[in-house]
């Protein structure tokens, strides 16, 4: 254990470098990604929507959010010992790691920031901007903290040996559930289902998801908080894996429709970035492939039930991309460990890994529909949830920023 | 005097600017709309879901000539602006009233 007292370099450069990749995830791409979805009337809000969640939840990371996750060992909760980031000493070291405290920090702040930015998919074109705020701030501290607990801070989960390598659990089922909640709660825009108007900038959503891309290598090579060989397996897998699902979804479209388009091909990157996630840190690179043809195929369905068949305005594809995606590969983990070389160990038995993966995803992905129903209701009482028709016909970027995205010819 | 208003394809603009022009015909005012006829719009399917766009870009041409040119115009605008396929556009003649060059002063035919 003398060990971990030791800073080396060569993992703190990398942490450092992912930490920076992983922002770029939340500004600017998920924010364009986001942003090229919208009706041209309402860029600037999903743009500063993102800016905003990022700010405030960073904030919010450093006072409360970091230590209710990762300070204490307790099943349910952090402790308040690193309240404000008190005992933070500029030469400390994370334990378990090699990297400084300060870096573990600032790594996982960043995750904080992603993922109740991913919830924005979910209410824009139709929400107040204040809550927004208020949304972000109550699902940070009351779903995000302490599900990173349980399943990364040694918490209860931890404990029974789930894995979540880089956040199939702890991103992309508790974003996708509560995005879910949000957007029944908030109910659709006024012209859903058959008047909403299709993306304003398909090329906008092409550079957000290529930066996502990107950004994914600090996401979950990152998540081996080292420079090693995992790292180097889960940067493979995951390119792989997000290159799989673009050509799949890309061929479901033009099976059914005739034409193979942009919006579906990086609809299918994502769909395969999300779902290697929780993966990453088993998979081989022929697992990876694998993984990521079968989340184009999954996510697919999942888009399309949650719009026609739940007739839920998520606006964005929030549950149907990120959540499914993140849960699907959380419970594949035992399967693709078995397919191609490469494959890391897991924690138990096959099946009996499954039963724990599955315990993991059910019960997160319940205590996040309860939580973010008590959220939202708080902040519809406190705030209110929608603006008015007009304002939403007129689009938030005016009605909202007092803003106007595009200046041509005018 | 007549007015010659027409509604072609986006991407037919520079060979009908092509073909009065060789007929002699110099000015025009071209205004970016949008809109609909028989061909009622098109969809396009983001992520499996189907969108009707209803209103489709198409440019407007007008051009003011003395009536002796309108035949001449609505065969030269016909012939550059048509494809065959559905979405071609329509032509409309009016009745000018009045024209003055702003610059000059000068009215009715003279102006055009």
């Amino acid at each position: 254990m003398g060990q971990e007292t030791v800073i080396n370099a060569a993992d703190t450069a990398w942490m450092l470098t992912s930490t920076a990749l992983v922002l770029l995830m939340t500004l600017p791409a998920l924010a364009l990604f986001y942003g090229g979805l919208v009706q041209a009337k309402n860029i600037l809000s999903v743009l500063v929507q993102c800016a905003a969640v990022a700010a405030l939840c960073s904030v919010l990371w450093f006072a409360l959010g970091y230590s209710l996750s990762y300070s204490g060992d307790g099943d349910w909760l952090g402790d308040g010992a690193a309240f404000f980031l008190g005992g933070l000493t500029r030469d400390g070291v994370h334990p378990g790691t090699h990297i400084p405290e300060s870096v573990y920090v600032m790594f996982q702040m960043t995750f904080a920031v992603i993922t109740p930015a991913l919830i924005i998919g979910a209410y824009v074109e139709r929400i107040r901007f204040a809550a927004v705020l208020v949304i972000s701030a109550l699902w940070l501290l009351i779903v995000y903290s302490p599900v990173a607990h349980w399943v990364w801070g040694g918490g209860w989960l931890a404990k029974m040996g789930v894995m979540d390598f880089a956040g199939g659990i702890v991103v992309h089922v508790t974003a996708g559930v509560s995005a879910l909640v949000i957007a029944w709660m908030i109910r659709p825009r006024h012209e859903f289902p058959h008047g909403i108007r299709p993306p304003h900038a398909p090329w906008m959503v092409m550079v957000g998801a290529s930066l996502l891309w990107v950004g994914w290598f600090g996401f979950n090579a990152g998540s081996a908080v080292s420079s090693g060989a995992d790292a180097g397996m889960a940067m493979l897998a995951t390119h792989l894996s997000a290159a799989s699902a673009t050509l799949t979804w890309m061929a479901i479209e033009w099976i059914k429709f005739g034409k193979p388009s942009l919006v579906g091909a990086v609809t299918g990157t994502i769909a395969g970035l999300a779902t290697i996630t929780p993966a990453a840190g088993v998979a081989g690179p022929a697992g990876a492939v694998l993984l990521g043809a079968v989340a184009s195929c999954v996510c697919y369905l999942a888009v399309w039930l949650v719009k026609r068949v739940m007739a839920v305005d998520d606006a964005l594809d929030v549950l149907g991309v990120h959540g499914v995606g993140g849960a699907l590969g959380t419970l594949s983990v035992p399967v693709v460990v078995l397919v191609g070389a490469g494959g890391g160990h897991l924690n138990h038995a096959g099946m009996e890994q499954f039963t724990v993966q599955a315990i993991g995803v059910v019960s997160v992905a319940v205590f996040s529909a309860v939580a973010t129903f008590v959220i939202t209701k708080a902040a519809d009482l406190l705030v209110g949830l929608r603006v008015d028709r007009e304002h939403e016909t007129q689009g938030l970027d005016f009605a909202t920023h007092g803003e106007t995205g595009y200046h041509i010819n005018r | 005097m007549k007015l010659v208003i027409a509604i072609i394809q986006p991407h037919r603009l520079d060979s009908v600017r092509l073909a009065l022009t060789e007929i002699g015909i110099a000015g025009m005012t071209v205004t970016e709309v949008r809109g609909y006829g028989r061909q009622k719009g098109h969809t396009e399917i983001y992520r499996g879901a189907e969108y009707t766009i209803s209103f489709l870009p198409k440019l407007k041409i007008e051009v003011a000539l003395p009536d002796e040119r309108v035949e001449d115009a609505i065969t030269a605008i016909t012939r550059a602006a048509r494809t065959g396929r559905i979405g071609d556009g329509k032509i409309f003649v009016l009745d000018v009233v009045q024209a003055r060059r702003v610059r000059t002063g000068e009215t009715g035919e003279d102006a055009l």
